[in-house]
């Protein structure tokens, strides 16, 4: 086998410690961030216990930014989902193996990532749950520069561009996966 | 919920105010010897605050304005309008429209004033202060109080209120001696009142009749990080 530098990289990703310090503050902050807004979301409830007969949130709020909370639901149930199926099989499950010339033995993720997305219905519920993923931080990104009180004249504008690219390409990238491989697994 | 009563009306003109038309209402109603609607009002100029309706889902109306300088023009022939009181447990329903909001006085009285000392009259403009600082906090200082931004929020948020409030004050040179300990007391006391926290989908300023900008929530939170950990309040 050639030395393939798409998989080199990937080795390298894969021993360097920066990557799995990244990963446990980012299951760290995930876990902080469901709990916290959980209690918050139940203190903003009680705040009004007798709800509007007639409610025009639309004519003054994007959907977004009111169901932040059901998106970030449907988030976690994606993210459960996600870990279930590769993360907790790739540490804990029966998992083939592959031999590389550059690294080795090592367990192949990519099999069994490849045989999920042979599902039209797995590959479609993660383009979906991006879909979600874009909605959340279309409102998320700019808010917590808001909360941080991070608002200027000069930046907040520029934050709210950063916002709107990050919204399209992060979940539109991620999306991409399942739908290039799904195609690939036709063929 | 109290339930909500149907009440017909069959002379309201399109060149009524909202107020008169509740009030040729109350008469209809008082001449059939029924119980007036009850509603808060006063100096129908829109500058008091007093007013205070939830109109067709929206906080004093279709109108960025507030309920008294609405007009029935602004509604169709023949339509069925829903009028609540501000939902929300820091605002209590004393009677049908009429809500207590006096824990917006309660938030004032924690620390939104400047001590001044006795002594004689200062000179006018003796403190310079540049005129983009001073329209800022006036834009702040429009602030009227009259709780649409409570009845918009989805969280019953009083934190465009009290960052108006704060805003105003902590903009101008004569704010500066207690501007710490105001935006901790302040706070404390908008929290004390069930108020619920912000998650700035700005229907608060959306709906505002004074139009105060969501600037003064960034301002308030700021004020706030840096209050807390540079007060000398143990």
């Amino acid at each position: 086998m050639v030395a393939n530098p798409l998989i080199c990289t990937l080795r390298l990703m894969a021993n360097n410690p920066l990557i799995r310090v990244v990963s446990i503050l980012n299951f760290v902050f995930i876990a902080a961030h469901v709990v916290y807004s959980a209690i918050l979301t139940k203190q903003n409830k009680s705040a009004r216990p007798v709800g509007y007969a007639v409610a025009n949130g639309a004519s003054n709020s994007p959907w977004a930014s009111r169901n932040m909370g059901l998106l970030g639901t449907i988030l976690l149930l994606f993210i459960l989902v996600h870990l279930r199926g590769f993360w907790y099989e790739v540490k804990f499950g029966e998992m083939p193996m592959v031999t590389y010339e550059e690294s080795g033995t090592i367990k192949d993720v990519y099999t069994i990532v490849a045989a999920s997305y042979e599902n039209v219905g797995y590959a479609l519920f993660y383009v979906v749950c991006m879909g979600f993923l874009a909605f959340h931080l279309s409102h998320g990104f700019s808010s917590a520069f808001q909360t941080l009180g991070l608002n200027h004249v000069k930046y907040s504008p520029v934050i709210k561009k950063v916002g709107y690219a990050i919204t399209i390409l992060i979940p539109t990238l991620f999306a991409a996966i399942p739908v290039v491989m799904y195609i690939q697994s036709l063929s | 919920m109290d339930p909500l009563k149907t009440i017909k009306s069959e002379a309201v003109s399109a060149d009524m105010s909202f107020l008169e038309m509740l009030d040729v209402l109350n008469e209809e109603l008082s001449e059939k010897g029924e119980d007036p609607v009850h509603f808060d009002h006063d100096c129908r100029e829109g500058i008091c605050g007093m007013c205070s309706l939830h109109i067709n889902g929206k906080p004093h109306g279709p109108q960025q304005t507030t309920t008294c300088q609405l007009h029935m023009r602004s509604f169709k022939d023949g339509d069925t309008i829903t009028i609540e009181p501000w939902r929300a447990k820091a605002f209590p329903v004393m009677k049908d429209l009429v809500v207590d909001r006096s824990a917006f006085d309660r938030i004032i009285q924690a620390g939104g004033y400047v001590s001044v000392n006795t002594g004689g009259v200062p000179d006018a403009n003796e403190i310079p202060i540049p005129k983009k600082i001073a329209d800022e906090a006036f834009d702040a200082a429009t602030c009227i109080g009259c709780g649409a931004c409570v009845a918009a929020c989805k969280n019953a948020s009083a934190m465009l209120f009290t960052s108006a409030k704060i805003s105003q004050l902590a903009l101008l040179p004569q704010g500066q001696v207690e501007r710490k300990e105001r935006a901790e007391k302040m706070i404390a006391q908008m929290d004390a009142e069930g108020f619920g926290a912000c998650t700035n989908t700005g229907a608060c300023s959306a709906e505002c009749p004074k139009g105060i900008s969501l600037t003064n929530i960034a301002r308030m939170n700021r004020e706030y990080f840096s209050a807390v950990v540079s007060s000398n309040n143990v």
